[in-house]
């Protein structure tokens, strides 16, 4: 097995932004497009998440979803405004590989369990937005990181394994954006308490940094939103992600494989 | 004509768009009426068991496909879930399978979560085909494709076996029984490897 290196894209307004720790998004452009590049690039996985249905309180927007699925030559995990196991046998039917619940997992938890039973587990992925870092201590986040909810993300992934989802995402609200590094601690805690595969999100800023993350953690997801549309310390729009040989260098130089 | 079984599961517009590209003829067929005058079919799939041998019972197109499978020996790949239907039945539900190859579907043994892997088998792996040709034309070396999945098929005639990959011990990542054919990964997700793979099976 490999490690995946997975671009993720945020959409608002049926556009894609980019935010930092959840706020100031700035436009990066349009999302099929997006995916388009992405195909020409073979990225291992993509992940797209509407940061706006939860927060408006509306249904995921199935016409976007349907046009991402059949354009993506890569396998699509999406997420954004999913409530209910129906919408995610919707989403699952439309073509798309991974559903991913995040502020409905943490407010009714036996959703996870009834997806899962549903769609099978493999399909059902949670997005843990997490607040904090090792000296203050971490807590879960729903709501787009805006509401508090007393959960440690390691008791949270122990129960997300016992429900039965298929992957954790563990992303870090206060790296987001940043572009400084992954929050390691974090993910090795959250790594060494389930058995299911976990992805990485919120801090890479360059190819280092995922070699750092897989170093520490071996074989991950290592996802990435800035990395992937930015370029230049001015954050130029310029959608990237690093070609086979200098991705197969990087497995070599970190796995020795 | 290659038709692509639309049941409601699994990424039916991913292979149009494919074959689309390719230049080769190919159509979503949603009604029995619509696969009758299949050459060659794909029954893709993603989700559990049960719930996709019950959407393709639903839809209708079960009987024709069965009836252009073994009746007139039209050549099917199944995909994922897909390829897991093919067999008698399977450790995820209690449905019966369509049972066209001598196998089961079985769970990942949990003794490969403390050989340190992980369940669900999710990411890109390599495939090794046990022959050169047919569906693997061309992946002989260095193929490799993205699989996301917790059961495994298991047939119980070793030569059914078309290709293998391991995770914590081999399993079959392909398989064929006379025109049936199936794969446990996704090549309509896996790049110029699934291209090449879904062009072998047009080209069959």
């Amino acid at each position: 097995m490999r490690p995946r290196i997975i671009p993720c894209l945020l959409v608002k307004d049926g556009g894609l932004v980019k935010t930092i720790r959840f706020g100031s998004p700035k436009y990066v452009g349009d999302p099929i497009n997006a995916v388009r590049i992405f195909n020409e690039k073979e990225v291992d996985e993509l992940m797209v998440l509407d940061i706006d249905a939860t927060a408006q309180n509306r249904e995921p927007d199935y016409v976007l979803i349907r046009n991402l699925a059949a354009e993506c030559r890569m396998p699509l995990c999406y997420g954004g405004g999913v409530k209910s196991a129906e919408q995610i046998q919707s989403i699952v039917s439309l073509g798309v590989e991974k559903v991913a619940i995040s502020s409905a997992a943490v407010e009714d938890p036996s959703l996870v369990s009834d997806a899962a039973r549903k769609v099978g587990s493999q399909s059902v992925i949670v997005v843990m937005d997490v607040k904090g870092d090792v000296s203050s201590g971490y807590e879960v986040r729903t709501r787009n990181g805006s509401r508090s909810t007393g959960k440690s993300p390691v008791r949270f992934a122990e129960e997300l394994e016992r429900l039965g989802a298929g992957e954790i995402v563990v992303n870090s609200i206060d790296n987001d954006g940043v572009m400084k590094g992954y929050d390691l601690s974090l993910a090795r805690s959250v790594r060494e308490a389930v058995s299911m595969p976990i992805t990485v999100l919120g801090g890479a800023g360059s190819l280092g940094d995922i070699a750092g993350l897989i170093s520490a953690l071996g074989v991950v997801g290592a996802a990435a939103g800035s990395l992937f549309v930015f370029k230049g310390v001015y954050r130029a729009v310029l959608i990237n992600y690093p070609g086979s040989k200098e991705k197969e260098g990087l497995y070599m130089k970190v796995l020795g494989k | 004509m290659i038709a692509i079984i639309d049941y409601g599961l699994g990424n039916v517009r991913a292979f149009a768009n494919i074959y689309k590209r390719l230049g080769i003829p190919a159509c979503i067929a949603a009604s029995a009426g619509e696969l009758r005058g299949a050459e060659k079919i794909i029954l893709p799939g993603v989700g559990a068991f049960d719930w996709a041998m019950k959407r393709l019972s639903e839809s209708g197109m079960k009987e024709t496909l069965e009836e252009q499978v073994v009746g007139q020996g039209r050549r099917v790949l199944g995909i994922c879930v897909g390829m897991q239907m093919l067999a008698k039945r399977s450790d995820e539900g209690i449905m019966a399978g369509l049972g066209w190859i001598d196998a089961e579907v079985r769970k990942f043994d949990e003794t490969i979560l403390t050989a340190g892997m992980r369940l669900p088998h999710m990411g890109w792996n390599d495939v090794v085909p046990r022959e050169t040709g047919c569906l693997f034309r061309g992946l002989e070396l260095d193929a490799r494709f993205y699989f996301l999945h917790s059961y495994y098929f298991a047939p119980n005639r070793e030569e059914d076996v078309l290709a293998i990959t391991d995770y914590n011990g081999p399993f079959a990542s392909g398989i064929r029984a006379g025109n049936v054919f199936g794969v446990q990964f996704h090549p309509e997700k896996s790049h110029q490897w699934g291209i090449r793979l879904l062009k072998n099976f047009a080209e069959l």
